[in-house]
């Protein structure tokens, strides 16, 4: 098959990608794993000595490094949760035969295409705004008190303007899954008398098992990195309320310029990337053999 | 094959899924409306927004007077294209080489590839700040479009090894054994047959590239400043903006919902690596 000639010519094409990820890598890795080690900040001119454990010890300590652990757990378990179900829903909903199917799906799968700060201050503002937002129009005119969204349940709004985002996400691909179920065999069991819940619960979600592994996966690796929502509704606040592990270690590094304790932090949430990380490239490497 | 389903469970199914789908495009449609509102009429009640105001395109014409919005939309442009372009450049013969030549390291060096994408970015966020900063690349096309390239990278090669793996590596030795050169090969015989393929590649990449909304906060102020970060500059809770702040979403979000449309069957692949068809 491949003669020798193809072979070196092969590894010469695909030297360009793997240096540049290897680069790309392994830098950047050695480099904070370097800075973590060290007193850095860059508002201190001067020497930067060797500090040990010094930074970790001072990030984990630290009061609002548990509260981000924990807003960082509650946002992608909450959102993991909404988008995990609803997308379910969403998919088995618009599996069933219906008019203006293309249109309909379209509109469900939209929100996955605006970029996230635009996502964000459009709920924050148009929807959640106390005043003039829709929700705060509605429960005034219903004779309530309107939700100060961001002031009583600031993480709660954040998961809802994330899971706005990914149901699509989720809907999306448990929807391709779930195409790809034999129909007959539903038939099948539909005219041995089966239900339409024990068809769900033994024909359709084992076959969509998979797929919603793959979906609670990779939105973890994506969820882990929520930022940019954060940013520019609450910074974080108030206090510590909405602060997550990625926007603790953006504080420390880019807003306190504290070089060495961001270091520290990222490579924390290196390490818990790479535990879910580890769990989907088994996956992800098994479909690869078949 | 396909059940003979009566017309009423239709119309039923589509109210049912219609709501949803109404539910989750209003907020889409919402902005679609105040962005052709004046500020005043954009805060005043739904109901009386919709029937009880004219329309209007100032919000547009003000957004580009005030802050020079078709640079910032221009930035978005040049650097997802450009990034997606570089990656190509780079991805093509890669993804070409590992799925018609595999080697007993090929699963290997994709699963490797892979682990890059699953880095957390905020893990590497200080040490190539400061690179950027030492290379005065902060605040530069340039040195964004090249971060955004390596961050999708992985994704452009996984799609293409997929794409590339589906066409049959018979045609290609036929091809070799006419006297086709490598390149004859690549030009001639692959690309054609790959097109299809590329272009969702393509697709994808610039909508993962439009939306990035890490690396372009935190590596531009304004200069280079792609739609992403100029759209943080609504979030300051004074003033009242709603029109201003629709006009400039719609147009942040409009081409990428219309590429997105076509591409959501890819889109599944792309983002899942292949474990979901």
């Amino acid at each position: 098959m491949a003669t020798k000639a193809s072979r070196s010519a092969a590894r010469l094409m695909i030297s360009p990608a793997v240096l540049l990820l290897l680069g790309w890598m392994l830098v950047p890795l050695c480099l904070t794993i370097y800075f973590s080690f060290l007193r850095y900040n860059l508002l201190q001119i001067g020497e930067t000595p060797f500090a040990g454990w010094e930074n970790y010890y001072w990030f984990v300590t630290d009061p609002s490094f548990n509260a981000a652990i924990k807003n960082t757990l509650v946002l992608v378990g909450g959102v993991l949760a909404i988008t995990t179900i609803g997308g379910l829903f969403a998919a088995i909903l618009l599996d069933r035969p219906m008019f203006g199917t293309g249109i309909i799906r379209i509109m469900v799968i939209a929100p996955f295409f605006v970029m996230p700060t635009v996502s964000a201050l459009v709920w924050k503002n148009m929807f959640m705004n106390p005043v003039n937002g829709i929700f705060g129009r509605i429960a005034t005119s219903l004779g309530f008190q309107p939700i100060d969204f961001f002031g009583q349940i600031p993480l709660a709004s954040i998961i809802m303007i994330v899971s706005w985002t990914w149901l699509p996400f989720a809907t999306l691909i448990l929807l391709t899954a779930l195409q790809s179920l034999d129909q007959e065999q539903l038939e099948a069991a539909e005219m041995d008398g089966a239900g339409w819940w024990s068809r769900f619960w033994f024909i359709m979600l084992p076959h969509l098992a998979r797929a919603i592994t793959v979906v609670i996966l990779i939105q973890t690796i994506f969820l882990l990195s929520i930022f940019a929502e954060i940013l520019v509704t609450t910074n974080g606040g108030p206090g510590t309320a909405t602060t997550n592990l990625t926007y603790l270690i953006y504080v420390s590094s880019l807003l306190q310029f504290d070089v060495g304790m961001g270091s520290a932090g990222g490579v924390i949430a290196i390490i818990l990337a790479n535990i879910v990380a580890i769990f989907l490239m088994r996956m992800i490497g098994k479909n690869l053999d078949a | 094959m396909a059940r003979a389903v009566s017309n009423r469970t239709k119309v039923a199914n589509t109210a049912i899924a219609g709501a949803l789908g109404f539910l989750m495009f209003f907020p889409i449609l919402w902005i679609l409306v105040l962005a052709f509102k004046t500020e005043e009429d954009a805060i005043r009640a739904p109901l009386e927004v919709l029937f009880g105001s004219g329309w209007t395109m100032e919000s547009f014409a003000t957004v580009q007077a005030r802050s020079d919005y078709f640079k910032h939309f221009s930035n978005s442009v040049i650097i997802s294209l450009g990034s997606t372009f570089l990656g190509l450049l780079v991805a093509i013969p890669a993804a070409w080489s590992m799925a018609f030549v595999p080697s007993k390291h090929t699963r290997n060096v994709l699963m490797w590839m892979l682990s890059t994408k699953m880095l957390p970015p905020v893990g590497v966020l200080v040490p190539i700040y400061l690179i950027f900063r030492d290379l005065e690349l902060l605040d530069s096309r340039f040195g964004l479009t090249i971060v955004l390239m390596l961050i999708n990278l992985p994704i452009i090669i996984w799609m293409l090894y997929t794409y590339f793996k589906e066409i049959p590596g018979e045609i290609l030795e036929a091809a070799r054994m006419d006297g086709a050169t490598l390149r004859a090969e690549i030009l001639y015989v692959l690309t054609p047959m790959a097109i299809p393929g590329m272009a969702s590649t393509v697709l994808l990449n610039i909508i993962l590239a439009w939306n990035e909304a890490f690396w372009t906060i935190n590596l531009t102020a304004s200069n280079a400043a792609p739609l992403t970060q100029f759209i943080t500059s609504y979030s300051s809770p004074e003033g009242l903006f709603y029109a201003k702040l629709s006009a400039a979403s719609v147009m942040a979000i409009a081409p990428i919902l219309i590429m997105g449309w076509f591409s959501q069957k890819q889109l599944v692949r792309g983002l899942t690596f292949g474990a979901v068809k």
